[in-house]
């Protein structure tokens, strides 16, 4: 006789992922890499998708998850420790047991993407979101045309994933360019805003789709640029950021207009999404 | 054959610059070469050129007491650096120094501001396209101040 399947977690009961590691990215930023128990191996999740994460005691917040996408034995979620419950986050040691929800949420439009050229813009933390979407583009490298990945950060010090932007560089295949707001002697690289490296790039906005993830008014002023080469809002995805509760659009903590965005997002199109952003009451 | 003109003609700021214009410009125009840590321009000091950026980088710095040197921009292929040299007194404001070896045309100042008052319609032509580029500094500095990358304030921490 065959096994039964197991039914799929409740969405709004939080399963215990073990702690297997944290590793410090930044002086502020750590990344946890979580073990599923053993029932719910593998645990597939899209690009883009994100987790509830839940530290015992204390509470719970939307992450992205930033590892590579599929089925995996291993989460990655990468975190700024901001306040009480992301400190709390990072406070956890291998053994540790993190309660998780999900995976919630859209994902990156990866697959309407084929076939065409993609311009990843991402700004600071931004690049979490964005990670597993650079893995599957390159994963998939035929299936895609030009691939070019927009990176901002206020100072050297904050760039996140430093071994793989030295590994996505070395590439042929893949166009990195990294600015940061500010640098002391010693830095050799750009200096200036994100949005700096758009009318630089060479871009063909027919054939182009943009995603773009950080914080909203990093991704407004990103979105402005890319509008000014050229770009139509349909081809510009955000990934928003918004006080999401239950992940599953049923509490109304993250609704932003006709929108709740754990549920119809977190990655919109810009031409459904961008009108709300204007509004102040919003 | 590539001159100096062709090449001035490729530079952004000058796109669409009448011919005769080009010529007068290139006039005041020299290659110049940079080595890596180079200073280019020193806080203070007179601007008599300014550079169009053919090869390499140049960093646009800070030195304030007690803060040490901070980079504030950098100035890459076929950008413009400086523009303190179009108002007076006609002084760098930052310091801009070479990252790599980097390769430029400098465009004589005092050259070109007595062809601007000999014929200021070509004075007025260079203002506006100096001015775009002294607003797209200023809204990038403003974007610097707003700090992009933060953590908004509303967001579940």
């Amino acid at each position: 006789m065959s096994a039964l399947p197991l039914s799929p977690p409740d969405p709004m009961r939080p399963v215990p992922f073990r702690v297997d590691r944290v590793r410090a990215e930044t002086h502020d930023t750590f990344t946890l890499h979580l073990r599923p128990p053993a029932w719910l191996e593998p645990f597939a999740f899209a690009p883009g998708q994100f987790n509830m994460l839940y530290a015992f005691g204390t509470g719970e917040v939307p992450v992205s998850l930033s590892g590579p996408p599929g089925t995996s034995r291993e989460l990655l979620h990468t975190i700024r420790a901001v306040g009480s419950v992301t400190r709390a986050l990072g406070r956890l040691r291998r053994g540790d047991q993190v309660g998780v929800r999900g995976p919630f949420g859209t994902p990156w439009p990866l697959a309407e993407a084929r076939g065409k050229d993609v311009v990843i813009v991402a700004g600071g933390i931004g690049l979490a979101p964005l990670r597993p979407a650079v893995h599957e583009l390159l994963e998939h490298r035929d299936a895609y045309g030009r691939i070019v990945l927009l990176y901002g950060a206020r100072t050297p010090r904050d760039l996140l994933f430093s071994r793989d932007l030295e590994s996505w560089r070395g590439r042929f295949d893949l166009d990195v360019q990294v600015i940061v707001d500010r640098a002391a002697p010693g830095w050799h690289g750009l200096v200036g805003t994100v949005t700096a490296l758009i009318p630089r790039t060479p871009l063909d906005p027919e054939q182009t789709t943009a995603l773009v993830c950080g914080p909203e008014i990093m991704m407004w002023f990103t979105v402005h640029a890319l509008k000014s080469r050229g770009f139509a809002t349909s081809s510009i995805f955000v990934s928003m950021e918004r006080n999401m509760k239950c992940g599953i659009g049923l509490c109304g903590h993250c609704q932003l207009g006709p929108f709740f965005v754990c549920r119809h997002g977190p990655v919109f199109p810009f031409e459904k999404i961008g009108p709300t952003l204007l509004i102040r009451e919003l | 054959m590539e001159t100096l003109e062709t090449i001035l003609a490729e530079i952004p700021v000058f796109h669409g610059l009448k011919p005769e214009y080009l010529a007068l410009i290139t006039g005041c125009a020299s290659n110049v070469r940079f080595t890596a840590d180079q200073f280019i321009g020193r806080k203070g000091e007179p601007a008599n050129r300014f550079f169009l950026i053919r090869q390499g980088r140049v960093a646009v710095e800070i030195h304030a007491p007690g803060r040490g040197v901070l980079t504030i921009q950098t100035v890459g292929e076929n950008e413009v650096l400086g523009w303190s040299w179009l108002l007076p007194p006609y002084q760098w404001h930052f310091d801009a120094r070479a990252l790599c070896v980097t390769r430029a045309l400098a465009l004589d100042a005092k050259c070109l501001r007595t062809k601007f008052d000999k014929d200021p319609a070509l004075g007025y032509e260079l203002l506006l396209r100096f001015s775009q580029l002294i607003e797209q500094r200023v809204e990038a500095m403003s974007l610097q101040l707003l700090d992009l990358y933060g953590v908004p304030e509303d967001v579940p921490r």
